[in-house]
């Protein structure tokens, strides 16, 4: 039975009908709206991998049933850039090499962006670590990452404040 | 082709190589919008799931196919039964670097996991719960799980095709000299290489040509070995495959369930796609077995090593033949008058292992590392001293000069950032607070094979160029270090360059693997371009309206875009106006990467590494608080990626050395942690502050460019350097990986 699903992504309303309620917001993503940048790694939530922003809170779309987010914003890695300017977590993960194979790289970049705004008095090496140990690297690029968040974090601070 | 020799009057490495550059694939990556395999989505695809065996050993009795057919959207089950013919059997050996594979020849099962069923259908949850309708019943037999699992043999070879064993000078009259022995057992549990992106395929076929995206290592073997089992000339099939979400050796080699999806886009005439599941990831895409290492070193009376004696049992599977080849380690690291390498194997109700990360060399290393750190600290010296007072200054296993070995520089300097000269001989007598402190080091070590490769590189009439091979980007950085030798290979900017690759219509580049990738590719895309520039410099020369007229053929040189005298540097002509005037729209020219001939000489990459770790002396809770390696491997393509692939390896060292473990239930043979919140792997909190740093190294042995590798050395050296540190904060000797917090209290 087909199901009248509306999602707000990035920045774009749009009514879905969906073919099936076991969908998950991961699959509704991939497989019925042609965003493939949003990454399966484990459909477990244990990667990290489908980080997506929901409402602003990172979320990993595997374990979100696409039913039950019905008029919920979601932002995916594609949503970020500003045409080609990129964002500026993008942007760091890019100078810092934080990625080798590409493939967790979306989820981190999301991940990354919700954990900046989560911080409250900025970010030190070790809240980053912390805070971005939900997204698995098998590459192991954790110290270009690290770096990455915090050079970003710092931008964005700045360009908050001008 | 050209030879390099001849040409490198014309072009030399340096311009762009050796430069830190960003990833040329990195807005694709940080965008989303690098194309992996599972992204593709062609017109009318359908989803493929495989069902998977729940017992280890047996046979499948019954699969209720009705039930899965009646599930709407569910389009076809393949089962035994009405599984397409291939036209060679999954379990033949069609190549040495074929496993024997299930694509449904019978209702047998050999291990957990296997696949059993393949189900097509509209959408993935239809595919899903149509596998799941399957509800196996099984005929199953008690399984063989473990290193006593079964009564170990004697394999013939080791690895791929290697002798499973080595003996060095006279065993005997080197222990019967010794002053000291040391015997020491070290096991590694089975890991599983969890790239991040799941082993995936999707295949079309177009009447009789057939299309494929799936990552893949090897392109060029993996086209020939589906043309085999399909019974199509390898012309027919296009792999695509731009990029892998990491590979680890996983990604090297075909399994079933590609096949399979092969057939049923063929018998249904639908684009049909398969991604495997993280569980579906333990079994049949290899892993690294579980070994137990028997070492024994024969010490003379000032300590140096007189015989090196190492023994490994790894676990295979019951149906092929890959050994973990750990022993080998021991080859060629420290100085011995003699030594003796053995394998042994035994056989059990798993998938069969295959090569992962610094296969062989990364247990062996673990195993040999704790052993002489063991020997270090009865002999009451320093475990740097002792490495040195045992430095091979030649190949041991060979009596072969090292190539180029700055391994002592590489100590020298990574002991110089971490302040290895405090360290207490004495364990447990450094603390952080009521945590319990030790330093720990290793030596890594890290053989620099060359595959086949061959490259094609045309420059156009525009002063641009195209180079084309189909190297494997699996994260190591292809797309750019290749680019990087393939501009200086042609004499221009890399900008001006476009880089084809991840295709397996183009030059064979041969396997991403065994860390020969770079060399092997780099050189054969240096020579394309070389071959390239020196068409270009015979028209230049021989053209008497060119400044470079009479300049001889090896009088001049390539650099930005032009040719340069090289008696006269302001004599210089731009390529596009010798092309011009040559009324030539492109020159092109062609390239193959290999070694010459038999190694004359011994040939390694090579790292010191040092480790702190802090361990909660109640809780026996391990945290690696600093790592520093450094790092001796040949010219250096791009020091970022480098970094980046050093550092990646000594992070998977943190796993192995404690996190890492495939556990399987010994009563039923399943595993009881596939899927990645109970096999661990490092995360970001994991990693302090780490620092890969390289050494300067020429090498001009071991290829015409000097280049080593870098994606497994950081591996080795790593595990032994933590599990050292560990007994040096506790004083309790780790003898099994991943190190247990509850061995230590």
């Amino acid at each position: 039975m087909t199901q009248t699903l509306n999602l707000t992504i990035n920045g774009t309303t749009q009514t879905i009908a969906l073919d099936d309620p076991r969908a998950t917001l991961l699959d509704v993503l991939r497989e019925r709206l042609g965003l493939t940048g949003t990454k399966k790694g484990c459909d477990r939530g244990q990667c990290g991998a489908c980080t997506v922003l929901i409402d602003g809170r990172r979320m990993n779309a595997c374990l979100a049933l696409a039913l039950s987010h019905d008029g919920a914003a979601v932002t995916t890695i594609e949503g970020l850039a500003e045409g080609d300017r990129l964002h500026p977590v993008q942007d760091a993960f890019l100078r810092h090499d934080g990625f080798q194979c590409g493939y967790c790289t979306p989820g981190q970049i999301m991940s990354a962006v919700a954990l900046i705004a989560e911080a409250e008095a900025g970010l030190d090496p070790e809240r980053v670590r912390e805070g971005m140990s939900g997204n698995l690297c098998r590459c192991a690029a954790y110290a270009g990452i690290t770096e990455a968040v915090l050079d970003a974090t710092r931008t964005m601070t700045r360009e908050d404040a001008a | 082709m050209a030879d390099l020799m001849n040409v490198q009057a014309h072009v030399r490495l340096g311009s762009n190589a050796g430069q830190s550059m960003t990833r040329r694939d990195g807005v694709l990556k940080v965008t989303g919008r690098a194309p992996y395999a599972a992204d593709r989505q062609p017109g009318g695809m359908l989803h493929a799931v495989t069902a998977t065996a729940g017992i280890a050993r047996g046979r499948v009795a019954h699969l209720d196919t009705a039930a899965a057919l009646a599930h709407p959207g569910v389009v076809r089950v393949y089962t035994p039964a009405n599984r397409p013919p291939l036209a060679e059997h999954p379990d033949t050996k069609i190549h040495g670097f074929a496993w024997r594979m299930e694509a449904l020849q019978d209702d047998t099962v050999r291990y957990a996991g296997q696949p059993i069923a393949l189900v097509v259908a509209d959408t993935l949850e239809a595919a899903t719960e149509g596998a799941r309708l399957l509800n196996p019943r099984y005929e199953a037999e008690a399984p063989r799980i473990g290193l006593d699992g079964n009564t170990p043999y004697q394999p013939e070879t080791v690895s791929i095709g290697r002798p499973p064993s080595l003996e060095a000078g006279d065993m005997d009259a080197a222990r019967a000299g010794a002053a000291r022995h040391l015997d020491t057992v070290v096991e590694t549990a089975a890991q599983y290489h969890n790239a991040l992106e799941p082993h995936a395929i999707t295949a079309q076929w177009f009447g009789d040509r057939l299309e494929i995206d799936t990552p893949n290592q090897a392109i060029g073997l993996a086209k020939q070995s589906f043309a085999t089992y399909l019974g199509i000339e390898p012309s027919q099939i296009l792999i695509r495959s731009p990029f892998l979400g990491g590979g680890f050796g996983s990604k090297a080699i075909l399994y079933g369930a590609q096949l399979l999806v092969v057939l049923a886009a063929r018998d249904l005439d639908r684009p049909v796609k398969l991604a495997l599941r993280r569980d579906q990831m333990f079994g049949p895409v290899g892993h690294r077995p579980a070994t137990r290492q028997t070492l024994r070193l024969d010490l003379d009376e000032h300590g140096r090593i007189a015989a090196l004696d190492h023994h490994t049992l790894a676990v295979a599977s019951t149906f092929d033949d890959f050994i973990e080849s750990a022993s080998n380690a021991s080859h060629s690291v420290y100085a011995t008058t003699a030594m003796r390498t053995t394998h042994s194997a035994v056989r059990t109700d798993t998938g069969t292992p295959g090569p992962m990360r610094a296969p062989g060399e990364a247990p062996g290393s673990a195993a040999l590392e704790v052993a002489i750190d063991e020997a270090a600290y009865a002999l009451g010296m320093d475990p740097l001293a002792f490495r040195l007072l045992n430095y091979a200054d030649t190949d041991p296993s060979t009596g072969m000069e090292f190539s180029s070995k700055a391994l002592r520089e590489c100590y020298e300097r990574a002991a110089d950032l971490f302040g290895w000269k405090d360290r207490p001989l004495e364990p447990r007598t450094m603390r952080q607070g009521r945590l319990l402190k030790g330093w720990g080091m290793g030596t890594a070590q890290f053989p620099c094979p060359m595959f086949q490769a061959a490259a094609h590189a045309t420059l156009r009439a525009d002063g641009s160029a195209v180079v084309e091979t189909s190297a494997a980007d699996m994260g190591q950085g292809a797309w750019t270090a290749l680019a990087q030798i393939a501009a200086d290979g042609l004499g221009i900017d890399i900008d001006r360059l476009e880089f084809r690759s991840g295709q397996s219509d183009l030059p064979d580049a041969g396997v991403a693997g065994g860390s020969g990738h770079t060399a092997t590719a780099g050189t054969a895309l240096f020579n394309a371009g070389a071959d390239t520039v020196r068409q270009l410099a015979d028209l230049a020369t021989n053209d008497p309206a060119s400044p470079l007229f009479g300049a001889g053929n090896a009088g001049v040189t390539a650099r930005g875009g032009r040719l340069y005298r090289n008696d006269d540097e302001s004599r210089s002509e731009a390529y596009e106006d010798i092309l011009a005037r040559a009324g030539l729209d492109l020159v092109r020219g062609e390239g193959k990467g290999a070694r010459e001939g038999e190694a004359q000489r011994a040939m390694f990459s090579h790292g010191g590494v040092f480790a702190e770790v802090l361990v909660d002396p109640d809780l026996g809770q391990i945290r690696v608080n600093r790592l520093v390696g450094a790092f001796a491997v040949g010219r250096i393509v791009n020091p970022q990626l480098a970094r980046s692939q050093l550092l990646g390896g000594m992070i998977w060292g943190v796993g192995f050395a404690l996190h890492e473990e495939a556990i399987h239930d010994a009563r039923t043979g399943r595993f009881t942690n596939n899927d990645l919140a109970g096999y661990h792997i490092p995360v970001n909190a994991d990693i302090p502050m780490i620092e890969a740093l390289t050494v300067h190294e020429d090498d001009p042995f071991v290829n015409a460019l000097g280049i080593k590798g870098v994606g497994e050395l950081g591996v080795t050296g790593t595990v032994g350097a933590i599990a050292n540190a560990v007994w040096h904060a506790t004083g309790v000797r780790p003898h099994r990986f991943p190190i247990h917090p509850e061995s230590l209290i």
